[in-house]
């Protein structure tokens, strides 16, 4: 974990608000899936950092890739740096996907939305996977998740893949699997929280809340946990810390 | 040799920079990051008689050049804190100030009572968190209730006691010198100015607590003057913050007559802040040809 000046590689746009950033850094070779990044805007008057899920990281390379969606001023910020321009980065943050522990079983990677692009760095280190993916209409990503494993596709607007959210996809396509590794919005989270217990599978879950600090100290980033929480024990856990990757059953989703 | 100790009620601190309150933990998530003996004393998250859950997300929203918070004080309790939170912070060579929170005065004091044996330099009584319902601000608002919440505290108090004040009030100089009457060892100023944000397109309050704290370089200039004021009002020492984010902030605290300055919202921004403002102000120290802090602190009249 540190905060240094990352260069910038490449950026594109690979969907519309959609944006694919390649930094040059230092710790790419510490990075687990699943684990984020805080960047910070150039402006002071943006103070807090953004936390970006890290897509791919190559430790050969010494890069990172994040694939993040504009959502306010400091990503539309980010979104127009160019090659060979700096920006501030801390990480690796937080505890990733349980990779290592499933390396040898089925995996379903399921991804909603903008929760998809960590998926992408999961496949890379499980032997035996599989990904189920949902997007409102248009997709991105597909042609790199394709290249890694086989991709069960769900659109909202039915203009791709199986009509309606990424669960009708998995019901329709009958997947199997041993493990469910997951990121995206909650209605999502609880639905594959619900159908894992159903087919008696383990679920992991990405979760995601506003950030301050990103390391665990502000306490501001919690989400509500069915048992006590290791830090204050409440039923509050720091998902930028002890997460953002928790067991479903561990995580009140309601 | 340039001077750059300062001694608050008979505990002296190696630089005036410390952190603020719950923007810090208990030193260990930074600790990764600055070397924790760098700094003058490392104040803790509030710490209650047991654990408090706090309240519900979202917790934060960014504002211009700031920050607003509703985290409700979610801490493990007193248990926790001196088994696993206080051995941590004891290893290093900074001074310790816990932070103690309460709904009541009897919460207060189960803290103090409980502290009163632990190796702890200082109490800071949280009497201005805005964002808990009943305690915190409660006491904080009126100079009849900071005066009387303070003597009972210093009836059991083993460690000298900082009194934490509110902004939110009409006037700090009555607040400041309530304290002082009360029997406070020292006073520190600013905590959070309480404000709220709406989301628009959601058509609701950005915080679910609907109000927050707003901290950040936004408060600056506000948090400077209630210092100024409330240490020309007292005599005992102030320990100023508000939106210090480097050590030019922290020298305009120290002039307006802070006699110690503590870094919060900063260190969100920036983990290194602490640290490299306690090493900012002895660089100006040294390049401004000052030998001693104090010729700085309250210098300007």
């Amino acid at each position: 974990m540190i905060k240094e000046l990352a260069t910038v590689l490449s950026q594109e746009s690979i969907a519309a608000g959609i944006y694919s950033l390649v930094l040059k850094v230092s710790f790419a070779e510490d990075v687990i899936p699943g684990q984020f990044v805080s960047l910070y805007s150039k402006d002071a008057s943006r103070l807090l950092p953004r936390p970006i899920s890290i897509c791919e990281s190559s430790a050969e390379e010494g890069t990172i890739r994040l694939v993040y969606r504009i959502a306010g001023a400091g990503t539309s910020e980010f979104s127009k740096l160019i090659a060979g321009e700096k920006i501030e980065v801390l990480g690796p943050l937080g505890n990733g996907f349980p990779v290592k522990e499933y390396a040898e079983s089925r995996v379903l990677l399921v991804g909603g939305g903008i929760g998809i692009p960590p998926l992408l760095s999961c496949a890379r280190k499980l032997t035996e996977k599989t990904f189920a993916v949902g997007y409102r209409s248009e997709t991105y990503l597909l042609a790199d998740l394709e290249s890694e494993a086989t991709v069960h596709v769900a659109t909202e607007d039915g203009s791709l893949g199986t009509p309606g959210n990424v669960l009708d996809a998995i019901k329709a396509d009958g997947v199997k699997a041993d493990v469910i590794f997951s990121c995206g919005p909650k209605p999502m989270l609880r639905a594959l929280k619900a159908y894992a217990a159903e087919v008696g599978i383990p679920c992991y879950v990405s979760m995601e809340e506003r950030m301050a600090c990103g390391i665990g100290a502000c306490l501001a980033c919690v989400c509500k946990t069915t048992g006590i929480d290791g830090h204050s024990h409440v039923h509050n856990t720091r998902i930028c810390k002890d997460g953002p990757v928790f067991l479903a059953e561990e995580v009140d989703l309601t | 040799m340039t001077h750059t100790e300062v001694t608050l009620a008979g505990v002296t601190l190696k630089n005036p920079v410390m952190t603020a309150s719950g923007t810090f933990g208990s030193g260990m998530e930074y600790g990764e990051f600055v070397d924790l003996s760098a700094l003058g004393a490392v104040v803790t998250k509030g710490v209650a008689d047991r654990p408090w859950p706090g309240n519900p997300t979202p917790r934060i929203v960014e504002t211009a050049s700031g920050m607003m918070n509703a985290i409700g004080l979610q801490n493990p309790g007193i248990d926790v804190f001196t088994s696993r939170d206080l051995p941590f912070l004891q290893k290093y060579d900074t001074k310790i100030i816990v932070n103690v929170c309460g709904h009541s005065t009897e919460e207060y004091l189960n803290v103090v009572d409980r502290l009163a044996e632990e190796k702890v330099d200082m109490l800071e009584i949280n009497i201005s968190c805005p964002n808990v319902k009943e305690g915190g601000i409660a006491f904080g608002t009126n100079p009849g209730s900071i005066e009387k919440i303070t003597s009972e505290v210093k009836k059991h108090a083993k460690q000298p006691v900082i009194m934490k004040l509110s902004p939110n009030v009409t006037d700090i100089k009555e607040c400041a010198k309530a304290a002082e009457s009360g029997g406070a060892d020292v006073i520190s100023l600013i905590n959070t100015l309480t404000g709220m944000k709406i989301d628009i397109e959601r058509r609701t309050f950005a915080l679910a607590n609907r109000t927050g704290g707003l901290s950040g370089p936004a408060i600056k200039p506000v948090a400077l003057r209630m210092v100024y004021e409330a240490a020309h009002a007292v005599r005992i020492p102030v320990i100023g913050m508000g939106g210090i984010a480097c050590a030019s902030d922290a020298i305009e605290f120290l002039m307006a007559g802070a006699s110690a300055v503590s870094v919060g919202t900063a260190n969100f921004h920036n983990p290194y802040a602490s640290v490299e403002i306690a090493n900012g102000i002895r660089e100006f120290l040294e390049s401004h040809g000052i030998s001693d802090i104090h010729d700085i602190i309250g210098c300007v009249e």
